[in-house]
């Protein structure tokens, strides 16, 4: 008899045991919000990082009477305009206290305008936020043919790429170049142009194959944040509007 | 409840394996419960967005992460922290410290491994190395060659965490350099097609070295609507058997609940991504018998 319940206590746990639980995966997603306490040691650790950037970062240093999006311009764009104009104003003066000469324009990529400029007060924030990447200011010797393949680029891209006032490109409906004038003359083939980058594009970023080859490259050593800081600075409030560089006809 | 219910049930079958012979134990005793958790492009996001954000208002923040980890290891101490890259560039905390914060906190939270994103390279490769020091915890890459820069012997193709007494491999794939990152940054890190290499690493890790889960931690992206053919998780899933999950970054996806692919033997295989900056955390659990296949057609899949 004990014998017998030996077994069956030992078949039922065979039974049992390998009696299969099928696999289980479950995935989800877990927000992280406000109805999360903090971790009070992190929180304890990050504060003096927190507090000395802090300090840095938000002095009023210009004034928004608007706020400027990349969305806002379908050829150009009042936030590009700023930047590239900035680059140029910025840049120029470096360039030619270096070498005597001037640049003619600046292409930067709209892409690398990573945010907006909110309406009202101006800080060393907005700079970051707008131009987080270390990328640097380079002037590019480059001949009148690749000025025009430069243009060609900004024609078949269809994107408010920011150049500075300098250039008026016009694209008829079909989006082929209508005008395409430098410092208000047209391109000429063999004379060189000192055109204001940044190095990410410079080394083909955004597909801008036309840098290369080069008669020769500058580098300034001056990132476009910093070039954005100084352009602030030197405005009580910023003005930048859309205007006629790079438009494009409408159907009649 | 249900995740209660099954724990009785486990304790009372090996309960009664403990009355019986011996030789059951391996029918009853393998149940395994290992939890993954992971982040991908968090991009320096240590703060939360502030209550006047227009996206994203009073979301994220690391030390709130921090809370959250640790009430889930609590619950399961059998738990991954994994990162699949772009760790940093975003805000001023990497253009002040140079990710040196990032590194840190990521270290404070545990995270068991992360992998390389574009960004990663953001101070260049040597900025990337001079942070080395501040993580504790190491990278996985298997289709960037470091061999000849200053991050050789700093990144290994998988590692293999041992949890439970179950083998977890897990592999790095990076995104591809050219066109993305300046040449000056990346300097002579060699990129693979991460679809072929991640064929051999899955046949690795199964096959030679017996692991019981695999998972891809992958910056490639998730998939690309205007490039469909362009290497992506997706494509990655369909070409490749073996893997269970894969944990993506780099497009930013804000999948609200992971996709269940089917992998080139038309097996499942989970393909996940948290968006970005750190707004969410996102949480896979695998109950499972060791030593036989995870997805099988008896195989519960809750998402």
């Amino acid at each position: 008899m004990i014998k017998n319940s030996l077994l069956l206590v030992l078949f039922l746990s065979i039974a049992y045991s390998c009696k299969e639980i099928p696999n289980r995966v479950e995935g989800s997603r877990l927000e992280i919000n406000d109805s999360i306490t903090l971790d009070k040691e992190i929180e304890n650790f990050i504060s003096p990082y927190r507090d000395n950037v802090n300090k840095n970062l938000d002095s009023v240093i210009s004034y928004a009477p608007e706020t400027y999006s990349k969305s806002n311009g379908e050829f150009n764009t009042a936030i590009g305009n700023l930047m590239a104009d900035a680059v140029y104003n910025e840049s120029n003066p470096v360039f030619n206290k270096r070498t005597g000469k001037n640049i003619d324009f600046v292409i930067l990529n709209h892409g690398g305008i990573r945010a907006i400029i909110s309406q009202g007060n101006i800080t060393s924030r907005t700079a970051y936020e707008v131009m987080p990447f270390e990328n640097s200011v380079v002037v590019v010797a480059l001949k009148g043919k690749q000025i025009n393949e430069l243009f060609d680029y900004l024609s078949k891209a269809k994107r408010a790429h920011p150049v500075s006032k300098q250039v008026e490109l016009l694209l008829d409906k079909d989006y082929n170049i209508k005008k395409a004038l430098v410092n208000s003359k047209p391109v000429s083939e063999d004379e060189t142009y000192y055109i204001a980058t940044n190095d990410y594009l410079y080394n083909g970023g955004d597909r801008m194959t036309f840098f290369h080859p080069n008669d020769s490259l500058y580098t300034l050593d001056y990132k476009i944040r910093n070039v954005l800081i100084d352009y602030f600075k030197r405005k009580d409030t910023i003005r930048p509007k859309i205007d006629n560089r790079f438009t494009k006809l409408t159907a009649e | 409840m249900k995740r209660r219910h099954f724990i009785q049930q486990t304790t009372a079958a090996t309960a009664l394996a403990g009355l019986g012979a011996l030789n059951l134990q391996s029918c009853v005793s393998n149940r395994k419960h290992i939890t993954i958790l992971h982040t991908n492009d968090v991009h320096s996001h240590i703060d939360p967005f502030g209550p006047n954000d227009k996206r994203n208002p009073n979301k994220g923040g690391v030390a709130r992460r921090a809370s959250l980890v640790e009430n889930i290891r609590k619950e399961n101490p059998n738990t991954l922290l994994l990162d699949a890259g772009d760790i940093f560039q975003g805000t001023p905390y990497f253009n002040y410290y140079g990710g040196e914060l990032e590194f840190k906190l990521m270290s404070m939270l545990n995270y068991d491994l992360a992998t390389i994103g574009n960004h990663d390279f953001d101070n260049g490769i040597d900025g990337l190395y001079a942070q080395l020091p501040h993580a504790k915890f190491e990278f996985v890459s298997a289709n960037y060659d470091f061999s000849n820069t200053v991050m050789d012997t700093h990144v290994k193709p998988y590692k293999i965490l041992v949890k439970d007494g179950v083998k977890i491999g897990v592999f790095g794939l990076g995104i591809q350099l050219d066109g993305l990152v300046d040449k000056q940054m990346y300097k002579e890190t060699v990129y693979h097609n991460p679809i072929e290499v991640a064929q051999d690493m899955s046949r690795i890790l199964k096959e030679e070295e017996s692991c019981d889960l695999v998972i891809c931690l992958s910056h490639i992206g998730y998939h690309y609507k205007n490039s469909p053919d362009r290497a992506s998780d997706l494509n990655l899933a369909k070409a490749t058997k073996n893997i269970d999950l894969i944990i993506g970054g780099h497009t930013h996806t804000f999948l609200p609940k992971p996709t269940v692919a089917q992998n080139s033997e038309g097996k499942n295989v989970l393909v996940n991504q948290v968006g970005a900056y750190g707004l969410y955390l996102g949480r896979i659990d695998f109950y499972f018998e060791k030593g036989k296949p995870l997805y099988s057609d008896s195989t519960t899949i809750i998402v």
